[in-house]
């Protein structure tokens, strides 16, 4: 018998439909994976069924879970249930857990809440969800902080929480999306372990078709608050019917086309560059110590090529990054474009900055949300020595907008009236308007819909093409990396580890931590069968 | 009415109650430069103390003076000084903040803070009695005492709010885009405190009122005749059972004028807001 059955459910808020008529089922020990782009109401569906809500939120159709009609519980009921019967992991673990509650008190917490146990016996079962979390008691003490784990560490916490009363299902909202690749790899593993030994149902929450793939029985796809697909996985991926399964399957493994060939010439030369930071002191009368971020690393971009820049976060890329745009002063090494090089008298050099611009991660917060579209997207001007005025900026700005795909009116909008895709857009259009050589590109893919982050890699491949731009790539994502760069560069702990030409790097890592890397990766391993590029795209 | 006012401060839209009321008391200081029921500084002993007439609407004092025209004085002279200590607080605090945040670590960090702790370690009022005491009481002494305690609130407002705000990708792109740290304070970091400001300017602005009225009450801030709402409250205070509308009304304009502060501070906030203006989508 399916343990969660979700029949027909509809959900408006106000008078804003949400989810239309959404079936699914998972049985115990099974893991639906359910997938979809933002604002496709995978999330909602989800928190129907613990009735978590919004305001004014209204629901019909059936939800059964383990033979009970969750829209006919009450709301002392619906408490009982959340917690005991379901479990959920968020996918930020930062924001999941109380910074100021020690992980064994949090997860004690939880089973304090649904049973009537002495305090040492909560914790004595805390230690026992956190053990199975993989967090065991003599290495990481249930005294612990938050703030004192690892990413993974921290969502391990949450896992445990989630598990510690052993519910009948658990819920996981993109689980991973926060995380390192390697470090998603053994989430994942935990995950799938932990819904097997306990006979859970498991639904999951994500966006990204390859991790689904790898760890799901069935799959739910969803688009607009309606399930456009279900089905098992190799059935489901090998033969889609549904036009938008297939768009979104061939732009998760979508590789723009790309033209231009890598000149000779050096464009951006790093030589030995050392960056330190000084660390807190040790106690009050204790030295400030020094923590090496970037350590030694040499390399060059060639005219009109694509670099790609690998790592983990905490590996120094960012530190990299900053260092090359000139934002702080390196104790070693020299940085150089065309020759000049970037800080020189320990001032940055306005000469050289200006041919380089950067787009960051964040379609959120890469803009002053209290200014118009213009004046962010004209803000580079400032490096000019003489910035056009009047006319010529409006010609500027509105050259910059149509060139990535907005049209030139937008330059009168605040920045809130765009989507991710748009916004990601509108950074491109500023890096561009002072018609810079480089752009640096700051995991600027990472946070986009699969099909919004095809068309972005599109753009760029054709404005690489178009303009003669040069590329530093930097993510996280293989797959993204293999599909846009020429070469890429794989860094850990401050050093370049492996580089050279991407396809060989990735098909035959050298490196023990690249292979771990690619090894980590999840994978699609269906062909999609070949469609018309044109239908790909919307 | 009162249900349909509670409902639009539910809904965010405190901005047309909180800026009528504001709007009331400001205009009673503005029409006592012109025009008053009757002169503050004529004494109608035979009509002391009297309860609320159509002649005298909110009644007359011990010395028979008409109480709606002490109070619409009064608003003046609490209006003003909360008016200039905030702009005092606001004018020396926030460049100090700013400052502080753009250079968080630094020297000059450290000077600005621990000048602030400083101030913040005397008792606000120990110090306005002071000023008093060494350059005589009177409302623009009591000016001065106030802004000054102003000051540490803004710069540690800003700064906390800036310090978040510099960590922000948009201020990293303008730095890629070569601008310095006092053009990006100006253009990216103090448009979005602003929020944070104008409700703490709402709060000091009121605190301002109810200082100088705290003030007065104990005869250190407007000397007489200038009338003020605190003093008015210190007078009333020996006749409280006797005469009860002498401490009411001018506690009432003390009331509604920082209510209507803080529910006009809470709607400039969110008008001054992009993000929540409605656009149409």
């Amino acid at each position: 018998m399916t343990l969660l059955q979700i029949d027909r459910l509809s959900m408006d808020v106000g008078r804003l439909p949400i989810l239309r008529a959404v079936s699914l089922g998972v049985d115990a020990g099974r893991i639906l994976g359910v997938i979809g782009e933002s604002g496709s109401g995978k999330s909602m569906t989800a928190l129907s069924v613990m009735q978590l809500l919004p305001d004014g939120a209204r629901c019909s159709g059936r939800i059964s879970l383990a033979g009970q009609e969750v829209l006919t519980l009450s709301e002392p009921a619906l408490c009982k249930m959340r917690g005991r019967d379901v479990g959920m992991v968020f996918q930020e673990p930062m924001t999941a857990l109380n910074p100021l509650q020690t992980i064994g008190a949090q997860v004690a917490e939880t089973i304090r809440i649904h049973e009537r146990v002495t305090r040492a016996e909560a914790l004595r079962r805390a230690a026992e969800a956190l053990r199975r979390a993989e967090l065991p008691q003599d290495r990481f003490p249930m005294s612990r902080y938050p703030h004192e784990l690892s990413g993974g560490q921290r969502q391990r916490v949450v896992i445990a929480m989630a598990i510690a009363l052993r519910p009948r299902l658990l819920i996981a909202d993109e689980p991973t999306t926060a995380l390192d690749v390697t470090t998603q790899a053994e989430i994942l593993k935990l995950l799938k372990r932990l819904v097997v030994e306990d006979g859970m149902a498991c639904m999951l929450i994500s966006h990204d078709l390859a991790v689904v793939a790898d760890m799901a029985d069935d799959i739910v796809i969803m688009r607009s608050g309606e399930v456009v697909e279900s089905g098992p996985v190799d059935r489901l991926l090998s033969q889609m019917r549904h036009p938008y399964s297939k768009a979104l399957l061939a732009a998760s493994s979508h590789v723009p086309n790309r033209l231009a060939q890598p000149r000779e010439a050096s464009l951006l030369s790093v030589q030995g560059v050392v960056r330190d930071y000084a660390t807190p002191r040790s106690g009050f009368w204790g030295r400030v110590g020094t923590f090496r971020a970037v350590n030694d690393v040499s390399f060059e971009i060639r005219r009109g090529e694509s670099l790609g820049l690998v790592g983990e976060s905490g590996c120094g890329k960012s530190t990299l990054t900053r260092a090359i745009l000139g934002l702080e002063e390196v104790q070693a090494g020299t940085i150089e474009l065309n020759g000049q090089p970037v800080f020189s008298g320990h001032r940055p050099n306005r000469d050289v900055r200006r041919h380089m611009q950067v787009v960051f991660q964040d379609p959120y917060g890469s803009f002053n949300p209290r200014h118009r579209v213009d004046r962010l997207v004209s803000e580079p001007f400032h490096l000019l020595d003489e910035p056009p005025k009047g006319t010529a900026r409006a010609d500027a700005v509105a050259q910059a907008l149509e060139s990535v795909g907005l049209a030139a009116d937008d330059g009168r909008k605040f920045i809130h009236e765009f989507s991710g895709g748009q916004r990601q857009r509108i950074a491109i259009a500023r890096a561009l308007i002072i018609r810079p050589e480089l752009i640096i590109l700051d995991e600027a893919v990472s946070a986009l819909d699969v099909q919004v982050r095809a068309q972005i890699l599109d753009l760029l491949a054709d404005l690489g093409d178009r303009l003669g731009l040069t590329y530093l790539f930097i993510s996280h994502d293989l797959s993204v990396v293999r599909s846009i760069t020429d070469r890429v560069l794989v860094m850990q702990d401050g050093r370049i580890v492996e580089h050279g030409v991407t396809q060989e790097v990735f098909d035959v890592p050298g490196h023990a931590y690249t292979q771990q890397l690619v090894a980590a990766a999840p994978r699609l391993t269906v062909e999609p069968e070949r469609t018309n590029d044109d239908d790909a795209r919307p | 009415m009162l249900r349909a006012g509670l409902t639009m401060m539910a809904q965010g839209r405190s901005l047309v109650p909180g800026g009528a009321l504001t709007l009331l008391f400001a205009g009673a200081a503005v029409l006592s430069l012109f025009w008053t029921p009757y002169e503050i500084t004529s004494l109608d002993i035979a009509n002391k103390i009297k309860a609320p007439t159509l002649a005298h609407p909110l009644g007359t004092d011990h010395f028979g003076r008409d109480i709606l025209s002490m109070i619409m004085v009064g608003a003046r002279t609490s209006i003003a000084v909360a008016l200039v200590a905030v702009g005092i607080g606001m004018g020396v605090g926030v460049p100090l903040g700013l400052a502080a945040a753009a250079r968080k670590g630094s020297l000059l960090d450290e000077v600005i803070m621990r000048g602030n702790d400083l101030v913040f370690a005397f008792p606000s009022l120990l110090i306005a009695i002071m000023i008093t005491a060494v350059f005589g009481a009177s409302a623009v002494n009591a000016i001065i005492a106030i802004g000054i305690f102003n000051i540490p609130v803004f710069a540690r407002l800003t700064r906390s709010g800036a310090l978040s705000l510099w960590t922000q990708d948009y201020v990293l792109a303008a730095r890629v885009a070569g601008k310095g740290a006092a053009r990006i304070s100006a253009e990216h970091i103090l448009p979005n405190v602003t929020n944070l400001l104008i409700v703490q300017g709402t709060i000091q602005f009121s605190l301002g009122i109810l200082a100088e009225a705290g003030l007065s009450y104990v005869g250190l801030g407007a000397q007489p005749p200038t009338p003020s709402w605190g003093r008015m409250l210190a007078d009333s205070q020996t006749m409280i059972s006797l005469a009860p509308h002498m401490a009411i009304f001018p506690g009432m304009a003390i009331l509604l004028t920082v209510l209507g502060l803080n529910l006009m501070g809470d709607g400039l906030r969110d008008l001054l807001d992009p993000r929540l203006r409605r656009t149409g989508r």
